[in-house]
């Protein structure tokens, strides 16, 4: 299990916990957490599910795929030195304690 | 404000409308009973052991004080009066009406359908069903070399299934890739073992005693051996209620630019929409993700502010095992290709012209390829 910190646009913090082997999307939509879409199913195909890892967890994520890297450059709020696509995070309890801030539009 | 259809685009339309600040009632009439969800994973994760994935999780429908009416199925349209006629009798009155019943597979009229085994593929149970008949059989054969026939097909011989697809056309994805495309995704799937018959028609399926299919019979005569026959041919939008209330129907509801229909109140959105795009006006229908929930965001934005034309560049994406192919444009009416990359190393694009005019690229593991194709043809930049 991880405890997710969700940070919404305006400031609103969501924490959840989440088992190993989730994702931070599917995480945000099964606890209800807005602000994430997902239209894509979590195929990195549609860039909703954008999210801005807290630098200190930056690091400690698995690296960037070419996918997500190219899709991020479609999203639709700025991409930042820190974005990643929601639905390609995957949890593990190494992440126990990881925030992400929603950006302000996803679509 | 009511809606009919919980798809992609009927659901979306409700989260669109109360994002932009719709206050009033917003009821979705929907004839499926489950939480409504999202369809692409049926033709792929499902059939790999992926669990179902909800559109919105069960409560986002309170939260935003949206009525999901499962289970229930709009009967009719009643435009004089300006409402929804429930198949129980019921009668919803509307001020706005969104049409989003989407699309149904196209049923083949051939003898030995109803045998059992045999499968079409739209909604959440009939891809429970083909998971389950996946796993207790071992000879897949699929009607239909379409995008859901290939998906089901590249899904199950992973899964070790021996597949055959056949398709009566020469070549697969014929009204939807261009032919270097095609070409590499029949060749992958030949390369995974699928047994591919191409120009190959169907004359019937035949079944057992106890009424379950057991081979399909080839116009030449052959006979393919199978324990389930998918049936991928093609889809038909659900535009009966439509038509029955004296909308105008062109292979879906006709509606305008701004995606409404000849009645002022009534507005259709995603599968069943034949609406008209790109420079030339062609109507259209388009069958996507995509489409379905842009529309649905213009359609709230036109209702919210102003009637405003539906712009979206469309786009598409499937994936095949380790075969992600990803769409943008629409490439019907191509008469040139443009190849960029190399197909046997399994990453390329192809980008479709008109004389000068770029229509479409479609890539494959290419995914900066499409993201660049992207901004290129909704003008953001080349
Ligand atoms: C197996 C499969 C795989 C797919 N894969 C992809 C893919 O990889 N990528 C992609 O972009 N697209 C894919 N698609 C297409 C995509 O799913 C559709 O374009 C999308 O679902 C359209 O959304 P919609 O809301 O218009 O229609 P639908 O999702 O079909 O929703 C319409 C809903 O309305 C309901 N309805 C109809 N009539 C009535 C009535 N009278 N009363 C009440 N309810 C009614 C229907 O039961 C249905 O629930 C796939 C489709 C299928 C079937
Ligand atoms: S859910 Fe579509 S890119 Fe992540």
């Amino acid at each position: 299990m991880a405890l997710v910190t969700y940070i919404a646009a305006d400031g609103r913090a969501t924490a959840v916990e989440l088992p190993a082997g989730t994702t931070v999307k599917d995480g945000a939509l099964q606890n209800g957490v807005e602000g994430i879409i997902g239209e894509c199913g979590g195929n990195a195909m549609c860039a909703t599910c954008h999210v801005y890892v807290d630098d200190h967890w930056l690091a400690r994520l698995a690296v960037i795929e070419e996918v997500e890297d190219a899709l991020l450059d479609d999203a639709v709020s700025p991409r930042r030195h820190n974005s990643r696509l929601g639905c390609q995070i995957r949890i593990s309890d190494a992440l126990d304690g990881l925030v992400v801030r929603m950006p302000e539009a996803q679509e | 404000m009511v809606i009919i259809g919980a798809g992609h685009a009927g659901v979306q339309a409700a989260a669109s409308l109360r994002q932009q600040g719709y206050e009033a009632a917003v009821t979705i009439v929907s004839d499926e009973q489950r939480l409504p969800y999202h369809r692409p994973p049926l033709s792929k994760e499902l059939l790999s052991g992926g669990d179902p994935l909800a559109l919105r999780p069960e409560s986002f429908y309170a939260d935003q004080q949206v009525t999901l009416l499962r289970g229930t199925r709009a009967q009719a349209i009643d435009r004089g009066a300006a409402a929804v006629v429930l198949h129980d009798g019921t009668r919803l009155p509307y001020d706005q009406l969104i049409l989003a019943t989407g699309s149904r597979p196209r049923r083949l009229a051939l003898p030995g359908v109803e045998l059992s085994g045999v499968q079409l593929l739209r909604v959440l149970d009939d891809g429970l069903a083909l998971r389950e008949q996946l796993r207790s059989g071992s000879r897949l054969t699929v009607i239909g070399g379409g995008f859901i026939g290939l998906e089901v097909a590249a899904a199950a011989v992973s899964a070790g299934l021996e597949v055959t697809v056949v398709e009566a056309l020469t070549r697969v994805l014929a009204r939807v890739c261009s032919r270097p495309t095609a070409a590499h995704i029949e060749a992958v799937h030949r390369a995974w073992g699928v047994d591919l018959r191409l120009g190959a028609g169907v004359a019937r399926l035949l079944g057992d005693s106890a009424g379950r299919v057991c081979a399909v019979e080839l116009s030449s005569g052959e006979r393919i051996d199978s324990d389930t026959v998918l049936i991928g041919v093609g889809a038909q939008a659900n535009a009966e209620l439509a038509a029955a209330a004296g909308l105008e129907l062109d292979g879906g509801v006709v509606v305008d630019a701004t995606l409404r229909t000849a009645d002022p109140r009534i507005w259709a959105i995603g599968d069943c929409a034949s609406f008209p795009l790109g420079a030339a006006a062609t109507r259209r229908r388009l069958e996507s993700v995509q489409n379905a929930t842009d529309h649905a965001r213009s359609v709230a934005a036109s209702i919210v502010a102003e009637p405003q034309p539906y712009t979206a560049l469309p786009w598409f994406w499937s994936y095949q095992n380790d075969c992600r192919l990803q769409i943008a444009g629409l490439i019907d009416g191509h008469d040139r290709t443009e190849l960029i990359g190399d197909p046997s190393a399994g990453s390329f694009s192809v980008h479709c012209y008109a004389g000068q005019t770029l229509l479409g690229v479609e890539s494959v593991n290419a995914p900066r390829e499409h993201v660049a194709a992207r901004r290129l043809l909704s003008g953001e930049g080349a």
